[in-house]
């Protein structure tokens, strides 16, 4: 793991800014500590206290925040977090499968980061999520957020090792996949225009569509509801 | 006779970047937003009133009248929140159409904002969906740019500001109040109502929460007229909706119908259940709606057909689970999750989902007795109203409908000395080998 560098000016600036998008400041702290992770690689007390002089609130506020949601950690985890829903509908599907096989092939428990072999370019951590809301696509992965659907215990260790080595590795609908500290400034609102990376939709989520296009299905024509709305009142005996 | 299928919010996911505003516009597209804006404000909410469309996160509150209770003599500003923290387990279709088609979500913003009269709204997406954020906030930019943001939106004199918001991991924040707080860059713990957040919601001052599908569902019915989006559904449950199947069908998706088409017509389209294997249990509307079993194919899923038949339409999050899957091992991962997902606030949710999973996991272990059986039940009836807010309900309904369905499940499990299931015969890549 990186060391932890002091948060500078431009990030200072940054937390500033996000709070200012907001009719009231503190309404900017869960972007803000989506920020503080993105430059220090996890909730660090430092972090604390520049959200709380810039928001002016405890420290002890913000820290009641921080520690509420789980999504901030307090920890470190890997260049590539790696999660596992285990929620039941893809536990059923082979997401506890999937968990049980990583943990030992990681040599991890739940939440925690993976040794860097020799050799290895970057790190990995594993963690058991909820519902990712992805459930047409289960048993899903995440990596830092990113969907990766219809996964195997095969694919999820093939998939853990391509991230160790360093291989380019895509979102099964979704983008190239960049690392947790990037992610995070996303999520705080600082976009990274990658947006038209992917697909606009993966296969599951056409199915209903493709049914619709083929039997040539479609809502009801706007220009004939007059008529509809007509025979409704005469059915009703309006 | 309206179709089986009626793709509105889903048409535009199969076209090429059906997420930028140029594809959009192609297919019509921010043509309704003309046409509310040269209606009244009223007249819109009476519009979407008179189409009868009802909340589709989950409580089926009609949407206009929502609005209609924001006091417009109260001389705060009002806001306009878009629910789109996605997490009810089972529910996956805000994530798809916000990352296929955003820009009807921000349409639909555009036009509900100037409808309540809000000039600034705020779009609360659950952090663990980095692409569904990224797709947002560009649809979001592209708007500012086009003009259909920011200061007199196409010379209407309206303005209106929109912030994307990523949560950042929280079940909870699916409850609107506890949104809020999440929103305020607080705990994200309820709140307790009234007063409604229609009176004082978002910095006390009075606020629409909108799950984003309804507010998707506006531009439409703008568009086309109330009598148009009425034409689907069913008499008290108007209109298309997106429902969606998961598990053990051959086509798990998203299937936009009228309100109203039953599980029945939706696996047939669907391919059916597993091959081999038969329907054992499914949730209508989410982990949080009773369970329903094969005896309940034909409801019709409309919010008063699932109501009827001892359950709830939720979120149309149908998860299919077929004989191969221990509905105890189900229940009780659900129960582990409302436990991790108790927001600590009220005694009966925090307390109650605790010896929830202690009974569960006993059970599932075989240990236990029949006893164990009743005092689940009697702890659900603690909890059961008597919760704070809807999770510590919802945690409820697996429990008491799989002992309603499946009390022998429980029993076998006791006389078993454990689970009689093999959870390796559930998994997608069981295929054909354990058919036997």
């Amino acid at each position: 793991m990186s060391t932890t560098a002091p948060l500078d000016d431009k990030t200072l600036t940054e937390l500033r800014e996000i709070a200012a998008r907001y009719p009231e400041a503190r309404s900017g702290l869960l972007p803000m500590l989506h920020l503080v992770q993105s430059a220090q690689g996890r909730i660090t007390p430092e972090g604390i206290e520049a959200c709380a002089a810039i928001l002016e609130i405890s420290a002890a506020e913000v820290n009641g925040v921080a520690t509420f949601y789980t999504m901030y950690k307090r920890h470190g985890v890997g260049d590539y977090h790696v999660g596992v829903c285990t929620n039941t509908l893809c536990a059923v599907m082979g997401g506890d499968a999937i968990l049980e096989r990583l943990k030992d092939h990681l040599e991890v428990g739940n939440d925690e980061v993976a040794v860097q072999r020799q050799g290895d370019s970057h790190t990995v951590s594993l963690e058991h999520i909820e519902c990712n809301a992805a459930c047409d696509y289960a048993p899903v992965m995440m990596v830092n957020w990113e969907f990766m659907d219809n996964q195997t215990p095969e694919s999820a260790v093939q998939l853990v090792e391509a991230l160790r080595a360093g291989h380019e590795v895509s979102s099964t609908r979704g983008p190239k996949l960049c690392t947790w500290r990037e992610a995070e400034r996303v999520l705080a609102g600082f976009p990274d225009g990658r947006a038209d990376e992917g697909p606009s939709a993966g296969p599951a989520s056409l199915v209903g569509l493709e049914i619709a296009r083929e039997r040539g299905w479609r809502a009801p024509d706007p220009t004939a509801t007059p008529a509809i709305e007509a025979a409704q009142k005469e059915e009703s005996g309006a | 006779m309206t179709d089986m299928l009626t793709p509105v919010l889903t048409d535009i996911w199969d076209a090429e970047q059906s997420w930028k505003l140029a594809t959009y516009v192609d297919q019509g597209g921010y043509a309704a937003l003309d046409v509310a804006f040269a209606m009244d404000p009223d007249d819109i909410i009476t519009a979407v009133k008179d189409s009868g469309l009802r909340g589709r996160g989950g409580a089926g509150f009609p949407t206009g009248m929502k609005w209609s209770f924001i006091p417009q003599d109260n001389p705060k500003p009002k806001y306009l929140v878009v629910n789109a923290d996605e997490s009810e387990p089972g529910t996956c279709k805000d994530i798809p159409l916000m990352m296929g088609n955003p820009h009807v979500l921000v349409e639909g913003v555009i036009i509900s904002s100037y409808a309540i009269r809000a000039n600034k709204a705020f779009i609360y997406i659950r952090g663990e969906v980095v692409h569904v954020i990224r797709r947002v906030q560009a649809a979001v930019e592209e708007a500012y740019a086009a003009g259909h943001l920011g200061k007199d939106i196409h010379g209407s004199g309206y303005d209106l500001d929109v912030v994307v918001h990523a949560g950042a991991g929280a079940y909870i924040c699916g409850e609107e109040t506890a949104l809020l707080e999440g929103l305020e860059g607080r705990r994200g713990q309820p709140r307790l109502r009234p007063p409604f957040p229609a009176v004082a919601g978002l910095y006390a001052s009075p606020t629409v929460i909108n799950n984003v599908e309804s507010i998707a569902s506006v531009p439409a019915i703008v568009k086309n007229g109330a009598a148009w989006f009425g034409a689907m559904g069913t008499e008290k449950s108007k209109g298309h909706g997106i429902f969606s199947l998961s598990g053990h069908v051959q086509k798990p998706g998203q299937y936009e119908a009228p309100l109203g088409i039953t599980l029945r017509e939706l696996l047939d389209l669907a391919g059916g259940v597993r091959e081999g294997h038969q329907l054992k249990f499914w949730t209508p509307g989410g982990s949080s709606t009773p369970l329903f079993t094969d005896a309940h194919l034909d409801v019709p899923l409309d919010f008063e057909g699932v109501a009827g038949a001892g359950s709830m339409l939720g979120t149309r999050a149908l998860q299919i689970f077929d004989d191969s899957v221990c509905v105890v091992r189900a229940v009780l991962r659900w129960t582990e999750f409302y436990q991790h997902e108790s927001c600590g606030k009220c005694t009966p949710c925090r307390e109650g989902t605790w010896w929830l999973t202690q009974a569960l996991t006993r059970l599932e272990n075989g240990q236990g007795s029949e006893a164990d059986l009743d005092q689940l039940i009697d702890q659900c009836d603690n909890i059961l109203g008597r919760a704070f807010c809807a999770l510590g309900d919802g945690a409820t309904s697996p429990v008491t409908s799989s002992i309603q369905y499946f009390r022998d499940e429980y029993l076998t499990h006791l006389s078993n000395g454990g689970c009689p299931f093999d959870p390796a015969r559930s998994t997608a890549w069981a295929g054909t080998e354990v058919s036997a």
